[in-house]
């Protein structure tokens, strides 16, 4: 093996693009391995990890550029250095096009977008906080997609935030929708009377595809981050946005998104909802509904129900769910079904504790990478052993790698191992749609199935759920189109594709 | 009616730091935006960033006061 580098000096890229590029250039024919990134604390620990260090990397700083391959031989070697070069030129051709020279800080942006009013942050978690910091001052909103942000710096932003009543979306919000525009993650939803706030980024992407699936339409989709309802926080935005959607005349339903709050945050959330005069719906994920509809609101069962429930009180009419129980009940009847073990490889992280809530009292024994309460830890994140509920998204899996709702390199790779395992009778994965994800992930996820399946000679079941709308840029029929045709079973939503698993797996 | 319900019937305007494929996506919708090619301060030099977040804590200390006066 011979291993080339190549230093670009003051050449700075955001860690997606890099990882991206990496992990395709890695993919070619006759590299062992790639790093491309910028010189920071991690690459160089990754670097040495890897023996691909070189002396002469000491000294580079996080705005240096470091491209590594290890290839069979030195040709290959330098030719997906070259790969990765082009690559690159090309990417900053198609973010250029410009005559003028594109802003370095937020306030030269600020100076050249007169009347900015929102800042949407991805840079390193390091940095993010001193950006989010300086958009408030200015008086704009901040959606903070960056993670890595102390508990410590979001408790001061938000203080910050209210006080000039600016929202502070995150850390680590991936999914807003923000008057009519989606942003990062976040899927094209046709608007309507049904506003949400949400400490969860695919349960917001879950729940705002179903509304627009049933014929109904939101106003604003609020994300606040995984921590806003923690003691700590208080639930600063989420008290905040829920004030203001009260008081908006383009909301008449309001639906809350989250983890069950800390016990100090619950009495003056529900004092706060008392105040509002419109319909209030309540998801706490795994909570039990009596404390929601004890106090008078609308409490939902999962994902789908919330939705459901939001348009049953925007348009007084009886919507059901896009599958019911008995179609799926006789779509699980008619597969045979091969004894085994399930293995659920999920992107999205709210999606994956859904399922661990639903089928581990049916199944006893499931492990996870982020077990929920009655649920195992895996021994060893890699591989699979029994039941396993996976969120291929979680720090585990995404440390030096882009996440898998856009880079789908790891998750073919597991399908492909658990298509090799004997053991396995049912395999079940998202395909999440919206701006910001993968342009084509149903397809990706059915070459990994084909190549798994030629290998092997295996054939579980296969079961997917779509988390989209037809609005949304990857296109919704064609990507179910793509998966049917490669014989997965397609469901609406992730609770419709579990208990369609949860029959299957009882039957068996 | 609260500053944040008032902005609710705006439209929005962005100012993007990072991933430059989020700006890419608000162009196609035809949200104006302005992608920013952000690096890390002080050419990466964490004695510098330490040095400006003093800075930056200086001048808040400093806003804040003169906003109690």
């Amino acid at each position: 093996m011979v291993v080339c580098h190549l230093v670009k000096k003051q050449t700075y890229f955001d860690s997606v693009t890099l990882m991206l590029i990496g992990s395709q250039v890695k993919k070619l024919d006759g590299i062992k391995n790639a790093v491309v990134g910028m010189c920071t604390d991690y690459n160089i620990d990754s670097l040495k990890r890897l023996d691909m260090y070189r002396p002469d990397f000491d000294g580079l700083t996080p705005n240096d550029l470091i491209i590594c391959i290890m290839g069979n031989d030195k040709t290959t070697a330098e030719a997906g250095i070259a790969e990765v070069e082009k690559r690159l030129n090309s990417r900053k051709q198609a973010g250029g096009g410009n005559a003028e020279l594109p802003p370095s800080t937020q306030e030269e942006a600020a100076r050249r977008l007169p009347g900015a009013n929102v800042v949407l942050i991805s840079v390193p978690g390091e940095y993010a906080a001193r950006e989010a910091e300086l958009a408030l001052n200015q008086g704009r909103h901040v959606m903070l997609f960056s993670d890595n942000v102390s508990i410590e710096e979001e408790l001061k932003l938000k203080t910050l935030g209210s006080s000039k009543e600016l929202l502070v979306m995150g850390p680590d919000c991936g999914t807003a929708i923000i008057n009519g525009t989606p942003l990062a993650f976040s899927n094209a939803v046709r608007r309507g009377d049904i506003g949400l706030v949400a400490a969860s980024g695919t349960g917001l992407q879950e729940v705002t595809s179903t509304i627009h699936r049933l014929g109904c339409g939101i106003s604003q989709a609020i994300g606040v981050g995984g921590r806003d309802l923690s003691e700590k926080i208080g639930g600063r935005m989420t008290i905040m946005a829920t004030r203001a959607l009260a008081e908006d005349p383009a909301t008449r339903v309001i639906v809350l998104i989250s983890k069950p709050p800390a016990a100090s945050v619950l009495k003056p959330l529900f004092a706060e909802f008392k105040n509002i005069k419109k319909s209030v719906v309540v998801y706490f994920i795994g909570a039990d509904p009596k404390i929601i509809e004890e106090q008078g609101f609308v409490a939902a069962r999962n994902l789908e129900d919330a939705a459901i429930q939001a348009c049953n009180l925007s348009s007084g009419g009886k919507h059901k769910p896009e599958m019911s129980d008995a179609e799926i009940a006789t779509l699980a009847g008619k597969h045979k079904v091969p004894a085994g073990n399930l293995r659920s490889l999920y992107s999205g992280g709210t999606l994956c504790d859904e399922a661990q809530r639903v089928l581990q009292p049916i199944l006893g024994e499931v492990s996870s990478n982020t077990p929920v309460k009655g649920c195992l830890e895996m021994a060893d994140v890699y591989k699979s052993t029994g039941h396993c509920i996976i969120d291929l998204g979680d720090d585990n899996f995404t440390r030096g790698k882009a996440h898998p709702m856009i880079d789908p390199d790891y998750r073919s790779e597991r399908m492909h191992q658990e298509l090799s395992d004997a053991s396995v009778g049912i395999i079940c994965f998202d395909v999440v749609l919206g701006y910001g994800s993968h342009p084509d992930m149903a397809g990706e996820m059915v070459a990994a199935i084909r190549r798994g399946q030629k290998s092997s000679g295996k054939k579980p079941i296969l079961a997917a759920c779509i988390c989209g709308t037809t609005d949304d840029p990857q296109g919704y029929q064609q990507q179910k189109s793509q998966l049917e045709e490669a014989g997965v079973v397609v469901f609406p939503t992730n609770v419709a594709m579990v208990k369609f698993a949860q029959h299957c797996l009882e039957r068996k | 009616m609260s500053r944040l319900a008032e902005f609710f019937g705006q439209k929005i305007k962005v100012i993007n730091l990072g991933i430059p494929g989020f700006a890419e996506d608000l162009k196609k919708q035809g949200i104006e935006n302005i992608h920013t090619e952000w690096r890390p301060p002080a050419g990466g030099n964490k004695k510098i960033q330490a040095l400006l977040a003093r800075v930056d804590a200086w001048q808040s200390q400093v806003k804040a006061a003169k906003g109690a006066r």
